[in-house]
């Protein structure tokens, strides 16, 4: 019920704007702000589509409220550089790339913190991030061609 | 979702005035990974949250009087990666890293965690078998809840309304103690315990069983202590026939609920076997 005024940067974009108090992260990014590539599949935490950066980590936005990213800067799919994008379309990272915006910006997350990550960290980190189609080879094998390419 | 007014206190001493102000419509708001799921599915329809992440003094972890405290605002991620977790006992820090995925680890913070009460959860079982006790704060004063007193049922908690839980405190180990974390999953790696087991024993130079805790997650309505199987460890060594008769008084400690995750029987024979592996490893 409660309006608040909130001030962050989205892809390095400042964003000054007011929400209600139980306006969902993944909803403001959707509607007011137009970035549809943060899906929303489970919204409970599970599924991973909704992944965005807060700060250089991976977080579900269906599980925040838009005021808790106060004064943070987010990361969504759109503001990814093209190196992780090219390497799933070479070594088959999707299919039918309903879970893909989510598994970008987790191994971008990924990629950020620990840019020599080992596959079982890779594993570890793409663990939250469901896909029914490829069977999640074609994911890890992307992740680490993106890893050996930096 | 019902609408609610959000308020963000820069202050502990604000929090609890305003927290005082409505106890009964009134919740506090840590990471949100539980307290967003209820509220979405309208299982708790609160007029007022209270935000608690401007309060900065309740992330703090340290040992800032011989004992390790661990504030109720650090997240499963800074837990798991923290330097005094990890000396204190390297299990506690796996025990954080075992929770679901990097996204909630990230998000979710101790304090929520013991809040929210859920018997599957990890991080209670293994700082109940390292003596944990809570310190909540309301208005009217402070409290010290040894953990086995905090969890009263099912999604149940011994905390007042008005009460904020500050940090958990862990006593320094007995030397040379080693401690493991066993988490059974069937399913998926990001699940719930099915099972989970904690065990901490310390010897003495001859071998015999000086100090032993042995707490189990998912086997009952709360997390659990198996006092009669710890009882039966110390003064002997331990040897095979000590941990299989302490792995079969721990499974019979256990009341466990079924769900999609097994049947009570199933559990409970669980609850034996990874007790057992957890002895084993730290015998
Ligand atoms: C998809 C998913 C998977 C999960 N898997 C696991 C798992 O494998 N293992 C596991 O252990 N847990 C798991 N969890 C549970 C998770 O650890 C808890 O949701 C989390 O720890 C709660 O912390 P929070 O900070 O998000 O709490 P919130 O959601 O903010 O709050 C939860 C409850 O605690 C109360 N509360 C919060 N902080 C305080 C405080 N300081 N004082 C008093 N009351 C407080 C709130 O009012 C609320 O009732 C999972 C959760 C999700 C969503
Ligand atoms: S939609 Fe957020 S994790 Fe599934
Ligand atoms: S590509 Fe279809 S779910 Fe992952």
């Amino acid at each position: 019920m409660s309006a608040h005024r909130i001030r962050f940067t989205l892809n390095g974009a400042a964003v000054d704007t007011t929400v209600p108090a139980e306006r969902l992260l993944v909803d403001l990014l959707r509607y007011d702000l137009g970035k549809t590539g943060t899906k929303d599949g489970c919204s409970i935490g599970v599924c991973g589509l909704c992944t965005v950066q807060i700060d250089g980590m991976p977080f579900s936005s269906c599980l925040l409220f838009a005021t808790q990213v106060n004064g943070t800067a987010v990361r969504t799919v759109e503001g990814l550089s093209s190196l992780l994008q090219e390497a799933f379309t070479l070594e088959g990272g999707f299919q039918c790339g309903i879970c893909t915006s989510g598994q970008l910006v987790a191994a971008d997350a990924l990629l950020r913190a620990k840019p020599d990550a080992t596959d079982a960290e890779i594993a570890d980190w793409q663990m939250g991030n469901l896909c029914r189609c490829t069977g999640y080879y074609g994911i890890a094998r992307a992740i680490a061609r993106a890893r050996d390419a930096r | 979702m019902r609408p609610f007014d959000y308020l963000e206190p820069e202050t502990l001493d604000e929090a609890l005035v305003r927290l005082a102000d409505d106890p009964d419509d009134a919740v506090v708001m840590a990471g949100g990974t539980s307290l967003v799921i209820l509220m979405k599915q309208d299982l708790i329809r609160p007029a007022r949250v209270i935000g608690l992440r401007r309060i900065g003094e309740l992330r703090a972890i340290g040992t800032p009087e011989g004992n390790l405290s661990l504030g109720a605002l650090a997240t499963h991620g800074a837990l798991a990666r923290s330097q005094p977790v990890r000396a204190h006992a390297a299990a506690l820090a796996s025990t954080f890293a075992a929770v679901a995925t990097v996204r909630i680890r990230e998000q979710a913070t101790l304090g929520g965690n013991l809040a929210h009460a859920d018997p599957a959860q990890d991080p209670p079982v293994t700082l109940l078998a390292l003596d944990g006790v809570a310190v909540a704060r309301s208005r009217f004063g402070e409290r010290r809840i040894p953990l086995d007193a905090l969890f009263a049922d099912l999604f149940e908690t011994s905390l007042e309304p008005g009460e904020i839980l500050l940090r958990v405190e862990l006593p320094p180990l007995p030397a040379g103690a080693r401690a493991t974390y066993q988490k059974f999953l069937p399913r998926t790696l990001d699940d719930y315990a099915t099972v989970s087991v904690a065990a901490v024993v310390a010897t003495d130079a001859s071998g015999v069983c000086t100090h032993a805790r042995i707490a189990l997650g998912g086997a009952g309505p709360v997390p659990l202590r198996a006092r009669e199987a710890e009882r039966s460890l110390v003064g002997h060594r331990l040897e095979d026939a000590a941990i299989r008769g302490a792995a079969a008084l721990a499974a019979a400690a256990t009341d466990p609920i079924a769900d999609l995750r097994g049947s009570a029987a199933y559990k409970r024979a669980m609850a034996g076997v990874w007790t057992e592996r957890a002895l084993r490893e730290v015998a």
